[in-house]
C-alpha cells in the first residue's frame, strides 16, 4: 500500500525575502496518503513554506522533487509556468484561509465546483452538474444552494466549498494554509471532521499549516515545528506533541494544550 | 519456547524540562524485558516510577534516549526506538494496539464508528466492521441508543469501555494496556478480565499496568518490576 517513492522530496529548500530568509535550510519528504502539519507561531514562516512549495513563492535555494502522476519526477523549480499550471489543474490543490482567495465568490457553487472540472476537459454540462452536486453532497451543502454564489455563505459553507472547488479533481497534494482558523469552535469542528474523512478515503496528501496544535493532532501523520523560518522539531506527531524535546516545541506545547 | 514479539534492552528515560530552566527527569535506567506471544506480562512498581512511559515508548509515542524497542512483525523486526514515523506508523496499523487510559474523542464521531474505524482503516468490510463493534460494545454493556452519539458527553466509565472496545476490535499480535479496569464496575470489570484472556488464547501478546490486585492476578503470567530499573535521581 506505501508506495516506495515519496511524492515530494525536498531537500536544503529556502526563501528570501530581499536580505531575509522567509524560511531555510528545510529538508523534508512527503508520501502519498500522508498528512504533514506545519505548526508554529505567526512569524515563524510556515506560511512561507508552503508558499515555496507549491511555487507560489520562488524557490531560492535547495531543491524540491515532486514524483508526477506519469510517473516522471519533476524538478519544480525547473518547470515552465505552462507546466506548473498543469500541475495545479489536475495533481494539486491549495486551500487558502480566508475562502474568498479560493472561490469565485459571485459564481454559484455548482459552477465553483464544476469549474475546474471544465479546465481538465469535462464538456457535457449534465455530467459536471451531477458531479458538482455530488461534492456539494459531500462537503455537507444543502442541494438547494448549488445555484446560489458563495458570497451568500456562511464562513464554514464557503471553507467546506472551497475543499470541494479542490478535491473534484480528485488531486494527489493539497496544500491547506489555516483552513480553520477564521471559523468559530463548532464549526471547526464540523470541518476538521470532514478533512479527516475525504483524506483518509481519498488517500490524499496533505501538507497544512497551522498554529492551533489540536488541529495538527486530529489529523496529520507528522509534524514540522517551524520556529525563525527553520524547523526546530519533526517527528510523528502525536510524539511532537506528547514528548516534545525542544525548548520552543515545549514552550509551545505547555501554552496552547491544556486537556 | 516461543520467540518474544517485543524485546526491549538498555532502555534509558530521561525528560528534560526546558521551561524548569533545563531540568533533567531520568526516569528509568537500563531497561530490559520481553513479552512473548501469548504471554501477558504487567508492569509493576509505584506510581510515578514510568510504567506509563514505558508502554508510550514502545508504542513510539515517546522518545528514548538510548537503548533498543525490538518488535517483531510481518515483514520481519522493526526497532522502535531509532525508527522513522512512517516505520512507527505501520507497526501501528499492523503490529501493535494501544488502550490508554482516556479516550480522546473526535468531534461529531459515534462510539460505533469509533469502535469499528479500526476495522475499516484495515480493509475489513463496513458491514463486518459495524458488526463487530456492535458485538463489543454490547458485550462492554454500552446501551445502544448512544452507539451514534459521540462519547466526548458519556461518562467516565462508558468512555473507557468505548476505549477498550476499540483496542480489542482489531486482532493485532501485541496489545498494549494502560489500567483499561481503572474506572469500571466489577461487572464490566470482569469482562475486560475475559475479553484480555481471550486475546492471551488467541497467542496475543498483551503488556500492561493493571494497579488493581485481583485484575492482575487474574490475567497476568509475570510482573515486571520497573523500580529496580529506576534512575538514581
Amino acid at each position: 500500500m506505501t508506495a516506495d517513492l515519496p511524492l515530494l522530496e525536498v531537500r536544503g529548500a529556502g526563501h528570501r525575502y530581499g536580505a531575509r530568509w522567509g524560511c531555510r535550510d528545510i529538508d523534508l519528504d512527503l508520501w502519498p496518503g500522508e498528512v504533514l502539519a506545519v505548526v508554529g507561531e505567526s512569524g515563524s514562516g510556515k506560511s512561507t513554506l508552503l508558499g515555496t512549495l507549491s511555487q507560489r513563492l520562488s524557490l531560492t535555494e535547495g531543491t524540491i522533487r515532486y514524483s508526477a502522476a506519469g510517473g516522471e519526477i519533476l524538478d519544480l523549480a525547473k518547470l515552465r509556468e505552462s507546466e506548473v499550471r498543469a500541475l495545479w489543474r489536475s495533481e494539486w490543490g491549495f486551500v487558502h484561509q480566508d475562502a474568498a482567495d479560493g472561490l469565485r465568490m459571485h459564481v454559484s457553487a455548482g459552477g465553483n465546483v464544476g469549474e475546474p472540472l471544465m479546465a481538465t476537459g469535462w464538456r457535457h454540462y449534465g455530467n459536471i452538474r451531477a458531479t458538482a452536486a455530488q461534492w456539494l453532497e459531500r462537503v455537507e451543502i444543502p442541494a438547494d444552494r448549488i445555484d446560489d454564489p458563495p458570497v451568500t455563505f456562511s464562513g464554514g459553507m464557503r471553507q467546506r466549498l472551497q475543499i470541494a472547488r479542490n478535491l473534484v479533481v480528485s488531486p494527489r497534494l493539497v496544500f491547506m494554509d489555516e483552513p480553520t482558523s477564521g471559523l468559530d469552535v463548532s464549526v471547526q469542528a464540523r470541518l476538521l471532521d470532514l478533512v479527516r474523512s475525504l483524506v483518509a478515503d481519498l488517500g490524499l496528501a496533505v501538507i497544512i499549516v497551522t498554529h492551533d496544535l489540536a488541529v495538527a493532532r486530529l489529523i496529520s501523520h507528522r509534524t514540522l515545528v517551524m520556529k525563525d523560518g527553520n524547523v526546530v522539531e519533526s517527528g510523528l506527531t502525536d510524539r511532537v506533541l506528547d514528548d516534545p524535546q525542544g525548548p520552543y516545541t515545549q514552550l509551545l506545547v505547555s501554552s496552547i494544550l491544556q486537556g | 519456547m516461543t520467540t518474544p514479539i517485543l524485546r526491549v534492552r538498555d532502555i534509558d528515560k530521561t525528560f528534560t524540562m526546558h521551561l524548569q530552566g533545563g531540568q533533567r527527569l531520568p526516569v528509568l535506567r537500563g531497561l530490559a524485558f520481553e513479552v512473548r506471544p501469548g504471554e501477558c506480562v504487567a508492569l509493576g512498581g509505584s506510581s510515578g516510577a514510568g510504567k506509563s512511559s514505558i508502554l508510550k515508548m514502545v508504542y513510539g509515542n515517546y522518545a528514548v534516549d538510548r537503548g533498543s524497542i525490538a518488535l517483531r512483525g510481518p515483514d520481519g523486526a522493526v526497532d522502535i526506538a531509532s525508527a522513522g514515523p512512517r516505520d512507527i506508523l505501520a507497526a501501528r496499523r499492523d503490529v501493535m494496539g494501544y488502550v490508554s487510559q482516556f479516550l480522546r474523542c473526535v468531534p461529531r464521531v459515534g462510539a460505533l464508528q469509533i469502535v469499528a474505524e479500526p476495522l475499516t482503516g484495515r480493509g475489513v468490510p463496513a458491514d463486518e466492521a459495524r458488526d463487530r463493534a456492535a458485538d463489543l460494545l454490547t458485550r462492554l454493556s454500552i446501551p445502544e441508543r448512544l452507539w451514534g452519539l459521540p462519547p466526548a458527553t458519556f461518562s467516565g466509565g462508558e468512555q473507557q469501555r468505548v476505549n477498550i472496545a476499540r483496542g480489542f476490535a482489531v486482532p493485532l499480535p501485541l496489545l498494549l494496556l494502560d489500567e483499561p479496569t481503572a474506572s469500571l464496575d466489577d461487572r464490566n470489570r470482569d469482562v475486560v478480565i475475559e475479553l484480555i484472556r481471550a486475546k492471551r488464547a488467541e497467542g496475543t501478546a498483551l503488556l500492561g499496568i493493571f494497579h488493581d490486585t485481583e485484575v492482575r492476578k487474574a490475567v497476568a503470567d509475570r510482573v515486571v518490576d520497573v523500580e529496580a530499573f529506576a534512575a538514581a535521581a
